[in-house]
């Protein structure tokens, strides 16, 4: 055993922690653009499906990473509609930055 | 048989005309109207001689079926036949019938729909056949709003013109008055008769003569109850002093419809009510004692007023109103058949002289205003003539109606003697000044110098035949009425004719009394009206300066008369701003401030509630994403902590 650190549970979980808390942050403290938003979203399914990945392998149960193929699916389908209403609100608008989008404003 | 057509007649021609006349057009419906009262004009007449002359059809009641029937209230609709109802069908059907041709040359240059008015004239004229062949008080009080409804309409008939819709509304409102006294006098005599049918009123008269309302530990004697009330209702619709302010006013209608409400229906319904209720009057002897004073004076009042006015339609409107209150008088002294006498010649003269007017107004060019004529006697001398026989007629001047009529009422009242001394005196002064403001009229409409301008002049032109024949037919009959008619209603034959339609309480000798009066009596009245026409001579023709200085020398008076006793001004200032405060008030603190207060303050909590709420809505996704995040946070802690 010695120097080595055996990979467990714990540090699949913290890893999936700090991506979920940078994708939470990568939406409200960004303030530019709405493709980063876009970005911080999928970092955030990402660490659900770390999650899902590590808890699978300890408790040996495929359901889990069954689940993470369906995650994915529906992270690409959500990549795929959310660029495309970026594109079509850039042609309408001209611009993607977050303040702009602001048409709903009360 | 004859009697129900002569009834229902005028309202076929006015359904036909008022709901078919936008399809048919104006000529059709004014032949339906005009076809439905030549009819009522041939059975009308006939029925009432059939009753009283030929004897071959007897009184009694014609019965159409029940209307209400709840509890103890029961009323049927029917038509009541004796010589007072057949009398004033005969009248009435005759008269507006004469109206009804002269009206289609009167209102031959209107361009407004005519069917309409046509319509109106046949559904007052049916209202006021409903109102005298009533065999029941409900049915009365039917005809008596039909007429106040009618007179509405037409009086508002150019609804276009502000004054003739504030006159229509007038007219309505000053009704309403006496009705509510009238409606109350009808709960009264039922509470007290548990029946208003006149048979069992009549019948159970003796049961009640002693009988009280007692009201604030106070008793009141039910039949000068009832008698007040119902004489109240009456001098609303017969224009007494008081209430007389509408009528001046519906001049404001076209002037046939002046005609038909002065002379055969409407006004006459407060004289008419007194005689069909003559049984319970007769028992009231303070209410007659009051109808009395009212009468006489309204008849000097009215008289006065109409020195002075400058309007032809409103002088013999206030001269109506004059003679509806000599008719008050007779009642009032116990002399209902005196009364209905003078309603019957009254119509004849009163419808002639109106439609006279007309032609004088039409031949102007609708000018009203009596110093705007002049001199165009021999341009119209048909129109004239009449003019003259009307006059004749209201003057009192042998042997025209009015010397009859007048005469006998003025011979009853002194006859009566007590309160009918007032009524006489103030009789004698008004006929003096009924002559006097009569040819007043005469001479300023149609002699001395043209004051109209030269366009009006040249245009003046005697009116077609069908309103000159009206006219003629309705000048004999203020010839012929009053000695035709005197032997029969008040001469020798009254008991006969009158029958039990009209009744006379056993110490009312009153119609015998007036036989065995002193002459000068009798000769006093004319003698008052030659000399009226005389000063008018004297004032207006031969010396034209006087009435001008007269009204100098008495300035106070003169604008006293001018403006009609103020009673406008003091009603006005004592009901109508009193009235238009209050509405104000109610309208502005009650309708805008609390009606309109309550939802609209609803509404606008509302839309202040949102306009806060809709500040959440950033548009910043930052913020929206951050919130989605606390929230999934707060909810995962709530299911962690209490799940």
């Amino acid at each position: 055993m010695g120097g080595t650190m055996q990979i467990g549970l714990g540090h699949f979980l913290t890893v999936s922690a700090i991506l979920l808390v940078l994708g939470v942050f990568g939406i409200f403290l960004n303030r530019k653009n709405v493709i980063v938003i876009l970005m911080s979203v999928e970092l955030i399914l990402l660490a659900v499906n770390l999650n899902l990945v590590a808890f699978s392998g300890a408790l040996g149960d495929l359901t889990g990473q069954v689940f993470a193929m369906f995650v994915l699916t529906v992270a690409a389908a959500e990549a795929a509609i959310g660029l495309a209403i970026v594109v079509i609100y850039f042609r309408n608008r001209g611009s993607i930055q977050v303040e702009d989008v602001n048409l709903m404003k009360g | 048989m004859i009697y129900a057509i002569a009834v229902f007649a005028p309202l076929f021609g006015s359904l036909i005309a008022g709901l078919l006349g936008p399809f048919i057009g104006d000529r059709a419906a004014q032949a339906a109207a005009i076809i439905g009262m030549v009819i009522a004009a041939i059975c009308g007449p006939l029925a009432l001689f059939m009753l009283v002359a030929f004897d071959t059809a007897p009184s009694g009641v014609v019965s159409l079926g029940t209307w209400i029937d709840v509890g103890r209230f029961h009323v049927d609709w029917a038509l009541r036949y004796d010589a007072l109802s057949a009398t004033m069908v005969g009248m009435v059907s005759f008269v507006a019938m004469l109206i009804h041709v002269y009206s289609v040359g009167y209102m031959g240059h209107e361009h407004r729909p005519k069917y309409r008015f046509f319509a109106y004239l046949s559904l007052f004229t049916f209202s006021m056949l409903m109102l005298v062949t009533a065999d029941n008080l409900l049915q009365l009080f039917f005809g008596w709003e039909g007429v106040g409804l009618c007179s509405y309409l037409l009086i508002g008939y150019w609804y276009d013109r502000p004054s003739a819709c504030a006159a229509a509304i007038k007219a309505m409102i000053v009704n309403r008055i006496g009705d509510l006294a009238f409606a109350v006098g009808i709960a009264l005599v039922f509470f007290k008769f548990n029946s208003i049918e006149f048979p069992s009123i009549f019948a159970s008269i003796g049961l009640h003569q002693a009988d009280t309302y007692d009201l604030f530990g106070t008793s009141f004697p039910a039949f000068e109850v009832i008698g007040f009330l119902l004489f109240i209702g009456a001098m609303g619709k017969s224009a007494q002093i008081g209430l007389h302010v509408w009528l001046p006013d519906a001049m404001e209608g076209p002037t046939p419809v002046s005609a038909l409400i002065h002379a055969a229906t409407m006004v006459t319904a407060g004289v008419f009510l007194m005689a069909r209720m003559s049984p319970l009057m007769e028992f009231a002897p303070t209410a007659l004692a009051f109808v009395t004073i009212i009468g006489g004076t309204t008849a000097l009042f009215a008289a006065t007023i109409g020195c002075t006015q400058t309007d032809i339609k409103r002088v013999i409107a206030y001269s109506t109103c004059s003679q509806l209150g000599y008719m008050f008088v007779a009642a009032g002294v116990g002399a209902y058949q005196v009364s209905i006498f003078h309603l019957i010649t009254h119509a004849f003269f009163k419808a002639l002289l109106f439609l006279s007017a007309g032609s004088v107004i039409h031949a102007m060019s609708d000018e009203q205003d009596m110093r705007r004529m002049g001199g165009i006697w021999r341009k119209i001398p048909i129109t004239y003539t009449v003019m003259w026989a009307g006059s004749l007629a209201l003057a009192g001047i042998f042997p025209f109606a009015g010397y009859y009529s007048k005469d006998a009422i003025l011979e009853a009242a002194y006859a009566a003697g007590g309160v009918g001394y007032y009524g006489w005196i103030c009789g004698v002064l008004a006929a003096f000044l009924t002559a006097f403001y009569s040819w007043r009229l005469l001479i300023m409409t149609f002699h001395g110098a043209p004051r109209a301008d030269k366009h009006v002049m040249a245009h003046v032109h005697e009116s077609p035949l069908v309103m000159t024949g009206p006219l003629m037919v309705l000048a004999v009959g203020a010839l012929v009425a009053g000695f035709l008619l005197k032997p029969d209603f008040i001469g020798e034959y009254w008991p006969e004719y009158w029958g039990l339609s009209i009744f006379n309480g056993p110490d009312n000798h009153v119609l015998h009394a007036m036989e065995e009066l002193p002459g000068w009596v009798g000769l006093l009245p004319l003698l008052v009206g030659l000399a009226g026409i005389a000063m008018a001579y004297w004032w207006y023709m031969f010396q034209p300066g006087i009435p001008a200085a007269m009204a100098a020398r008495f300035p106070a008076v003169y604008r006293f008369l001018l403006n009609k006793w103020y009673f406008d001004e003091l009603y006005n200032w004592l009901f109508v701003q009193p009235a238009i405060k209050l509405a104000r008030g109610l309208w502005q603190v009650g309708d805008a401030g609390i009606i309109d207060g309550m939802p609209n303050g609803v509404a606008s909590l509302a839309a202040d509630g949102s306009r806060q709420a809709v500040k959440l809505q950033t548009g910043s996704l930052a913020l929206y994403a951050f919130v989605m995040l606390i929230g999934v946070v707060a909810l995962l802690t709530i299911f962690l902590m209490f799940g």
